[in-house]
């Protein structure tokens, strides 16, 4: 049964193994898809490269389908699976913020880190950035603190706000992406075809 | 670094899609969460003002937060080491592919202090979206996407839609 961690299979110490084999996995199909370069993923904004959407939509059915098929076989106890808490406002306000970042700096977190580990210089600015703005963030958090607690509504997925099976949006979501890869995949072919 | 052959062509993005997207499954199965990686910056930085000013960081709930055994939390962080694996994996990769070089990644028409500019204000901004959003495009998008989060999916729609329209204010600093 499965999350290991909450059926004792896997410890405190052992989960942090798994963190550094999990994470070593994950940069390295960062770096290998092209996320670790900021000109590929400043393409995704001028609709020349769309290749964050790409790895990110076919990263999140892959998990999403994996996780709804193992909690279908019973060998996965979905409610174990930490869902991170819902906050309407501040999320749309942090959207919006970190959607401007994201273009102006041209990578995202994780993949700064990839940019600056493969050697590049922007990679490194951006990391120096946001432990600037984390730390503006936190010295200015007793102002904002009633604003970053406002409009809780918990562990909230889509299924349980819609009322609707979970498998009914797993099956729009995987649709959507469908529908998605297609759009981007005439995009791509319009942007490097020659105008005329 | 290898010199004598050109950097490999970049993998299938569909590919490189699924395999991340199996790797946040095995995170799921095996730890009951997801991927991050805002939040190991939310630990270092929390963990550095703990050994710069810990009364202030002691002060602060969104220093506290990060500290549950203090400044030793940083080393026993499940994100932290998670990242730190990131960055490995992120190398190795590059090295393996001929794709591992110290410069600069920028648009053509831009300086390198110019680029570099950008990068520190894109940072700025996206640590402070990121903690407003309790997480980034790993812990919210990815993780919480996967999760069908509605708050994580608010927070997805958001930030393509902000980056759709500043991009045309930044289109100097990439094309």
């Amino acid at each position: 049964m499965a999350p290991l961690t909450e059926f004792g299979y896997v410890g405190p110490s052992a989960g942090l193994l798994v963190a550094l084999g999990l994470g070593l996995a994950f940069g390295f199909f960062l770096e290998r898809g092209g996320l670790g370069n900021a000109v590929k993923l400043a393409g995704q904004f001028y609709f020349t490269d769309l290749t964050v959407f790409k790895v990110m939509f076919a990263a999140i059915v892959t998990a999403m389908l994996g996780l709804f098929w193992l909690a279908a076989a019973g060998v996965v106890r979905l409610p174990l699976v930490f869902v991170p808490p819902t906050f309407v406002l501040p999320q749309l306000a942090g959207g919006l913020v970190f959607g401007v970042g994201f273009v102006v700096g041209g990578l995202c977190p994780g993949t700064s880190c990839v940019s600056a580990s493969s050697g590049r210089l922007d990679g490194i600015a951006v990391l120096v950035g946001m432990v600037g703005g984390i730390v503006i963030f936190n010295e200015a958090f007793p102002l904002i603190e009633a604003f970053y607690r406002a409009t809780p509504l918990g562990s909230l997925t889509i299924p349980q706000a819609l009322g609707v099976p979970h498998g009914v949006v797993v099956a729009a979501t995987v649709a959507a992406a469908l529908l998605g890869f297609a759009a981007a995949e005439r995009i791509e072919r319009r942007a490097v075809a020659p105008r005329g | 670094m290898p010199t004598g052959r050109a950097a490999q062509p970049y993998l299938n993005p569909y590919l490189a899609g699924v395999g991340i997207g199996v790797v946040l499954l095995l995170a799921f199965v095996i730890m009951g969460r997801g991927l991050g990686a805002s939040g190991a910056f939310s630990t270092a930085v929390a963990t550095g003002m703990a050994v710069a000013a810990p009364a202030h960081a002691a002060d602060n709930a969104a220093y506290a937060a990060y500290l549950p055994d203090g400044p030793t939390s940083l080393f026993r962080d499940w994100l932290f080491i998670e990242i730190v694996g990131v960055a490995i994996g992120g190398l190795l990769s590059a090295l393996l592919a001929g794709r591992f070089r110290i410069g600069v990644d920028k648009g053509p028409r831009v300086t390198v202090r110019g680029r570099l500019a950008y990068a520190v204000a894109g940072g700025v901004l996206m640590g402070i979206g990121a903690k407003l959003a309790r997480g980034c495009t790993s812990g919210q998008a990815l993780t919480g996407g996967a999760l069908l989060s509605v708050g994580s999916w608010a927070f997805v729609l958001a930030a393509f839609a902000a980056g759709y329209l500043a991009a045309p204010l930044v289109r100097r600093a990439w094309t």
